[in-house]
C-alpha cells in the first residue's frame, strides 16, 4: 500500500518487562495494507526536542479489530516517551518488508528486540498454514520476547540467553546452526553481531536468506541518504551504500557487507 | 469567503507560483515525497547536490540528533552529473515545478563544468553550493573565502544562461563580505544559510559520533543564525535571497520573508512533517486572507 501521514488512537498500552512497551494502534488502513518488515515513522512527542521520528517496525496485525501493535524497547529519550501519549503521529507502512515468495524452508532466527517483527512475518506463515521453526535469543529472560506470543500461533520455539537464564546457554546462533542447509530461507533481526556470525555460518551451509537491519533515519523516505548500509551489488565486488529505508530494511543476506 | 490573495513569487528570472521551495539534500529528487506531497505545488523544487562524478559518500553513522536540530555528514553521496541530466531530470520535466539544481565541485572549474552540462536540460536554474562542510576538498573552503566565492561564481556564471544562485555558508566572519564579492561576480541570487559546522562525540564509545567526526547542524537550533543572515544581507546586497534553515512552520516562513527573503525553502523540517511544505504554503495563504495583505510581495524585507 502507499504510505500514510496520519495521527492514529492508541487504543492500548502495556509495559512488557522492566524495559519494552506494547502500543496498540486502531488504524484499518495499516492492518489491512501492511507487511511483515516495514515499519512506522513514528513522533515520540509533539514538541521539536527530540526532534526526529523514531522507526519502529509493525510487531503485529490484528486485521479482525483493524489494529497493529508494535514493540519497543525503551532504548533512550524518544521511545521512553511513547507510552505517554494516546495518539501517535506516524509516516507509514515504510521500507521492503521479507520476501514471503522465496523458495526453501522458512526458519526465523531473532535476538533481544529484533524479535518485534518477526512476529508479524510469522502471524503470516501461520496464516498459510505453516508451521516453522523459530530461534529466539537474548542476553537474559529479561529480554527474551515474544516466545510465548510465537508459540500460541503454532510455531516450534527455541530460545537461547547469553547468561542461561532462560533456554540454551549461548548465543542463538548456537541453536539454528544445525538447521542450516540449502533447503532453508532464513528470516532474521537481531543486533549486528548476530546477523554477522548467522551470515557466516549461512555462507558455509549454503543457506538463504533475509535480514532486517537498522540505522540512524532522517526522513524515513529515501531522500536524505542518512541511513545508508554497505551493500554489495554483485558479490566481491565493490560495494555501494544503499538506504535501510527504502531499499531496505530487509535485504538479502548475501547483499550485506560485514566491514 | 476565498478572497484572492497573490503568493506568486519570481526570482532571478524563475517563477514560482508561493514562495516555498524544498532545500538541497533533503527532499532528494522530489519523487521520494511523492506520497506526502502534490510536487506540482510547490514554489521550487530543490535537488539533491550533484557532482562531476559520482560519489559514494561519508560512511555511517551519517546523522545524529541535537536539541531540536540534527548533525549530518551524507558527504554529497549523488548518482554524478550525467545521470542526474539524463536520467533523473527527464522524469522531472512533466512535474510543473521549477527544478533548480544544487552543484558541487572541488574546483572552480568543476563549477564551470556542472553548470555548462545542466544548459540543455530542464534545470530552471542552479544553485551553487560553495558551503557544504561534509567533504574534505572544495566545499566549505570556498564558501569561506570571499575571492575564492567570487571566483566559483564568476566561473559559473560564464557559463550557462540560467539563473545562478549562490548558496552561502553560515561558518564565516562576515557573510556580507562573501554575499558582495559573489554579487560583484554576476550571481543572479543568494540562498542562505547552509548548516553550521558541528560536532558530537558519544561518552560511551567515548569517540566521535559521526563517521566524518563533523556534520552540518540544521534544524529549528539554527533559524535565529539564519535569519540574522538573511537581514544582514537583505540590507546591504541588491540581490533576491531564498532564506533556509530551521523552517518548520509559515511563522518560521514569514520571519525569513520579513527579514528579507523573497523565497524560504524547507530542510530538515520536511523529516519531522512531510507535508510540511504544503502546510507552510496553505498557512501562508490564511495568514495574507487574515491580516488583510493581498500580495506576499509586500512583506519581503518588512522589518527593517
Ligand atoms: C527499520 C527499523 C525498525 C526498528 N524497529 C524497532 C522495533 O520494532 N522496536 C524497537 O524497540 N526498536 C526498533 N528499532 C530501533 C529504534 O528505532 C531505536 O531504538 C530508537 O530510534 C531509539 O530512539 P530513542 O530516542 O529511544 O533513543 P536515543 O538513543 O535517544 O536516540 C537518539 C537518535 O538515535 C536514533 N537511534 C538510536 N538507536 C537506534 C537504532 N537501534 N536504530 C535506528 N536508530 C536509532 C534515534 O532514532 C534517534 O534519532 C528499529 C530501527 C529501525 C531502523
Ligand atoms: C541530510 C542533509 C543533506 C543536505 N545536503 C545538501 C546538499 O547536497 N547541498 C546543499 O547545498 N545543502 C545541503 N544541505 C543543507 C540544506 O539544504 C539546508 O541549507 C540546511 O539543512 C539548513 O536548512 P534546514 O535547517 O531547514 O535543514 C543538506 C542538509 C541536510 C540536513
Ligand atoms: S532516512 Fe532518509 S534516506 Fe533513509
Amino acid at each position: 500500500m502507499k504510505p500514510v501521514k496520519k495521527t492514529f488512537d492508541i487504543i492500548e498500552k502495556k509495559q512488557i518487562k522492566p524495559c519494552y512497551g506494547l502500543l496498540k494502534l486502531y488504524a484499518p488502513e495499516l492492518a489491512a495494507g501492511a507487511k511483515p518488515g516495514q515499519f512506522l515513522h513514528v513522533k515520540c512527542s509533539g514538541t521539536m526536542d527530540p526532534l526526529l521520528r523514531r522507526p519502529i517496525s509493525i510487531h503485529a496485525v490484528q486485521r479482525s479489530g483493524k489494529t497493529i501493535s508494535m514493540l519497543y524497547r525503551k532504548a533512550g529519550r524518544g521511545t521512553s516517551m511513547l507510552d505517554s501519549l494516546d495518539k501517535l503521529d506516524v509516516m507509514g507502512p515504510l521500507g521492503h518488508g521479507f520476501n514471503m515468495s522465496c523458495s526453501g524452508t522458512p526458519l526465523v532466527v531473532g535476538g533481544g528486540i529484533g524479535a518485534a517483527p518477526l512476529y508479524f512475518l510469522l502471524q503470516e506463515l501461520s496464516g498459510m498454514q505453516m508451521q516453522v521453526d523459530v530461534f529466539i535469543g537474548a542476553s537474559s529472560s529479561e529480554h527474551l520476547l515474544a516466545v510465548e506470543d510465537i508459540k500460541a500461533l503454532g510455531h516450534c520455539v527455541r530460545t537461547a540467553t547469553d547468561d542461561g537464564s532462560a533456554g540454551y546457554r549461548g548465543p542463538v546462533t548456537d541453536t539454528c546452526l544445525p538447521y542450516l542447509n540449502k533447503d532453508v530461507q532464513v528470516f532474521a533481526c537481531g543486533p549486528v553481531p548476530m546477523l554477522k556470525k548467522l551470515a557466516g555460518d549461512m555462507e558455509e551451509n549454503k543457506a538463504a536468506g533475509q535480514f532486517s537491519l537498522e540505522e540512524k533515519m532522517g526522513c524515513g523516505v529515501g531522500a536524505c541518504l542518512s541511513c545508508v548500509c554497505k551493500t554489495y551489488q554483485e558479490k566481491e565486488k565493490e560495494y555501494t551504500y544503499s538506504r535501510v529505508c527504502v531499499d531496505g530494511p530487509v535485504f538479502s543476506a548475501g547483499e550485506v557487507v560485514w566491514k | 469567503m476565498n478572497k484572492n490573495v497573490n503568493l506568486a513569487v519570481d526570482i532571478a528570472g524563475i517563477k514560482m507560483q508561493n514562495p516555498v521551495a524544498t532545500a538541497s539534500g533533503t527532499f532528494g529528487f522530489g519523487n521520494e515525497y511523492a506520497d506526502y506531497v502534490d510536487l506540482s505545488r510547490l514554489g521550487a523544487l530543490v535537488v539533491k547536490g550533484t557532482t562531476l562524478h559520482p560519489r559514494q559518500g561519508n560512511p555511517p553513522p551519517r546523522i545524529e540528533e541535537t536539541p531540536c536540530g540534527i548533525l549530518n555528514a551524507i558527504g554529497l553521496q549523488n548518482p554524478g552529473i550525467e545521470t542526474v541530466v539524463n536520467e533523473i531530470l527527464p522524469h522531472l520535466q512533466n512535474k510543473n515545478v521549477p527544478v533548480i539544481v544544487n552543484i558541487s565541485g572541488d574546483t572552480p572549474a568543476d563549477y564551470a563544468k556542472l553548470a555548462q552540462k545542466l544548459n540543455n536540460s530542464c534545470a530552471a536554474g542552479i544553485e551553487v553550493n560553495i558551503s557544504c562542510p561534509n567533504v574534505k576538498k572544495g566545499g566549505l573552503q570556498f564558501g569561506s573565502d570571499p575571492e575564492s566565492a567570487a571566483e566559483v561564481a564568476g566561473a559559473v556564471k560564464a557559463s550557462t544562461n540560467l539563473p545562478v544562485i549562490i548558496k552561502l555558508s553560515p561558518n564565516v566572519s562576515s557573510i556580507v563580505k562573501v554575499a558582495e564579492k559573489v554579487a560583484r561576480a554576476g550571481a543572479d541570487a543568494l540562498s542562505m544559510i547552509n548548516t553550521l559546522l558541528g560536532m558530537k562525540i558519544d561518552i560511551n564509545t567515548m569517540r566521535p559520533s559521526l563517521g566524518n567526526n563533523f556534520g552540518g547542524l540544521s534544524g529549528p537550533a539554527v533559524k535565529p543564525v539564519a535569519v540574522r543572515s538573511v537581514w544582514q544581507v537583505y540590507r546591504e546586497i541588491d540581490l533576491p535571497i531564498i532564506g533556509i534553515g530551521g523552517i518548520t512552520t509559515a511563522e518560521d516562513a514569514l520571519e525569513f520573508i520579513m527579514a528579507g527573503a523573497s523565497v524560504v525553502a524547507v530542510g530538515t523540517g520536511n523529516f519531522i512533517n512531510p507535508t510540511a511544505t504544503m502546510d507552510i504554503i496553505e498557512n501562508l495563504e490564511k495568514y495574507l486572507i487574515d491580516n488583510d495583505i493581498a500580495d506576499i510581495k509586500d512583506l519581503i524585507g518588512r522589518a527593517h
